[in-house]
């Protein structure tokens, strides 16, 4: 029997997941459940679909052997290369899944949250491809960081909306997508971007990302004939960990999610709820959500997605930390040893293959490299004054 | 057993009148003195909110009145233990968000409750699937679960709610979160009216109800109404006396009906 867990209409992993929502959404969390779950077994939804990730989205991403980062540290290295994807990101993996169902639904609007702007550019795209309305809800802290997005939503179409409430970041902009839901439920979908949040959310997420998981898992077989030693992704909200952990989760593969140490819920955070969910999540004595801090806009998040909380409770998979410092160099490592500029997000964790290589001499390492860092390039260009 | 919020709200009903339930965010500073001020000047039972860091049921007045409560220092234990002094010979109730609870523990957030004084407890994003284990907790110790009715619910789970419900039906008077409207929504009509129908509970409907006359429009169908953003706005802007004249103002619109 597989790790990987279909929940229940309870919406759990283990302890963890739930549906902790005001009351006017639970109407609309049990509807979209029994919607995914219609749509995901209709073999026309799952064409429909498995066409746009092809011609729309360039799916299947190549993995990609990084013979100078291999050689630098001593291990094999193999990029799984979600960065290529039409976007620029995994995230479009599950915007093109959800904003189809909203379709299917009847929904005429999503609404989305972003952090570093990925999710938020896959949203804006994915509705104008599919003809519907967006709102982005954008914590102002990270409009001012990631400019660039803000723009290229607007240019997409979408309205973005910056959110001045809380801490200003990725949770702050959760709340805000969710007090719209409450309001506009009859009209919109929430456009959830993690593997986070209410059930369905969660489970729903991980199994359209899962396509990250499956090509990876046959193309490791194709060129190693096995599966990795290790499979490393970062984790924020943890979707595209998820993803590809999904593909391995039944390997003997060492499963590594990589966190900020500003946003670590899973190695600092005990577990607690808030955003529809029971998960591990940064809290005061009393409760109240610690603000998280990360140079990663797309990590600033003070929890994590239940499955994830779940795969460390049962040991399945492990959740170091990096420091900023750390992914800083791993940023400048990665584009000048492979002429890849990965994301701040996915610097994590090369950040984290790089500090522990030595203790995998001779092993086999596949990272996510989950997005590309075009975007980070404005944040950098402040950090690293010397290359200009 | 029929706990105190409920008896409260009973005999204003019985005795032909409408419940009026202001809210007040504790830790707010001179939040004590606002409470004060609504039980002086005719309210049946008081709502008091304990500041979360995530509130997503509640609107911009009430979010940033939590946030001035959280930056001068509150917390559920100093809301608590001011309550305990408050005296005001009405029941109380506490609105606070799910972390709240489950980080203190089902039993002692409960217990907690109790030493304070307070009757009941309303818990915005805790839906009746998820609320076993705080109920049966709730149940034992003595405190009311204020259960909330949606305008999305299907026939179906109404009498569910209404059933787990204990004090009162909070009877959600629109489509969103907490705040001033000018107008009450015709769904909070439209809801109250169902929930009335399937049960004998005082029903009550709040969010959305923000002045005197929208209060009087709301109790038509309903046994009266909870004001939270109005109520929390005038603490804000004129402080507890403010408060005092708005809960006087709609006490008189409500004991002034025909109805």
């Amino acid at each position: 029997m597989s790790i990987l867990q279909t929940p229940g209409s309870d919406g759990r992993f283990g302890d963890f997941g739930g549906r902790f929502v005001p009351e006017t959404l639970v109407p609309a969390c049990q509807e979209l459940e029994a919607a995914f779950t219609d749509a995901w077994n209709d073999p026309a939804f799952r064409a429909e679909l498995d066409h746009l990730l092809r011609e729309y989205a360039g799916r299947p991403s190549m993995v990609t052997e990084c013979h100078n980062l291999s050689e630098q540290l001593g291990i094999r290295l193999f990029l799984k290369r979600e960065d290529l994807n039409h976007t620029g990101s995994h995230k479009i993996n599950n915007v093109l899944g959800q904003v189809l169902l909203a379709k299917r639904m009847g929904k005429k609007r999503i609404v989305a949250e972003t952090g570093a702007g990925q999710h938020g550019v896959a949203s804006a795209t994915a509705a104008a491809l599919l003809g519907l309305e967006c709102k982005v809800y954008m914590g102002e802290v990270d409009t001012a960081r990631q400019e660039l997005n803000v723009f290229r939503m607007r240019l997409l179409g979408a309205e973005v909306e910056a959110v001045t409430s809380g801490s200003r970041t990725l949770k702050d902009a959760v709340n805000e997508a969710m007090r719209d839901w409450v309001a506009s439920v009859e009209t919109t979908h929430y456009c959830l971007g993690s593997v986070m949040g209410p059930h369905p959310y969660p489970f729903m997420v991980r199994q359209f990302h899962r396509v990250i998981g499956s090509e990876a898992f046959d193309q490791m077989n194709d060129v190693i004939g096995t599966s990795p030693d290790y499979v490393v992704a970062c984790v924020g909200g943890g979707s595209n960990a998820m993803g590809i952990f999904s593909g391995f989760v039944d390997t003997p593969a060492q499963l590594i999610g990589v966190e900020p140490a500003g946003g670590a819920a899973v190695h600092r955070g005990q577990p607690g709820v808030v955003h529809g969910m029971k998960s591990y999540l940064m809290q005061d004595e009393y409760g109240q959500v610690s603000e998280a801090h990360s140079i990663s806009a797309g990590l600033d998040y003070p929890g994590v997605g239940p499955e994830h909380s779940y795969l460390a409770s049962i040991g399945r998979a492990q959740y170091p930390t990096v420091t900023d410092d750390e992914v800083i160099a791993a940023f400048q490592l990665m584009s000048r040893a492979e002429g890849i500029i990965p994301a701040l997000e996915c610097a994590h964790a090369m950040a984290w293959i790089s500090r522990e290589a030595k203790n995998m001499q001779g092993k086999t390492v596949l990272m996510n490299l989950s997005g590309r860092g075009d975007k980070d390039v404005g944040q950098m260009m402040s950090i690293l004054k010397d290359l200009m | 057993m029929t706990g105190r919020l409920e008896s409260a709200l009973r005999a204003r009903i019985d005795g032909g009148g409408k419940c009026l339930v202001p809210y007040v965010t504790g830790g707010y500073p001179g939040w004590a003195d606002a409470v004060r001020a609504c039980a002086a000047n005719g309210a049946d039972a008081i709502e008091i909110g304990i500041p979360f860091s995530d509130p997503v049921m509640d609107g911009p007045i009430i979010q940033q009145a939590s946030q001035i409560a959280l930056e001068a220092g509150a917390t559920p234990v100093s809301i608590l233990h001011e309550v305990r002094s408050l005296d005001v010979g009405i029941p109380l109730a506490v609105m606070c968000y799910y972390n709240t609870v489950f980080h203190a523990g089902h039993e002692r957030f409960a217990n907690d409750l109790i030493s304070a004084g307070v009757s009941a407890a309303i818990i915005p994003d805790l839906p009746l699937e998820e609320a076993g284990e705080w109920c049966a907790a709730a149940d034992a110790a003595g405190i009311e679960t204020v259960m909330l009715a949606a305008p999305t619910a299907p026939d179906d789970r109404l009498p569910r709610v209404a059933d787990r419900a204990r004090g009162f039906v909070y009877s959600v008077g629109l489509l969103g979160v907490t705040g001033e409207r000018a107008e009450l929504a015709l769904t909070a009509t439209t809801l109250a009216a169902r929930v009335k129908k399937i049960t004998k509970k005082p029903v009550l409907i709040g969010v959305g109800v923000s002045n005197a006359a929208q209060a009087v429009e709301a109790s038509r169908v309903a046994d009266g109404v909870i004001m939270g953003a109005s109520v929390v706005h005038r603490m804000i802007d004129g402080g507890s006396e403010a408060v005092g004249l708005f809960v006087a103002e709609v006490r008189a619109a409500l004991d002034g009906a025909t109805w």
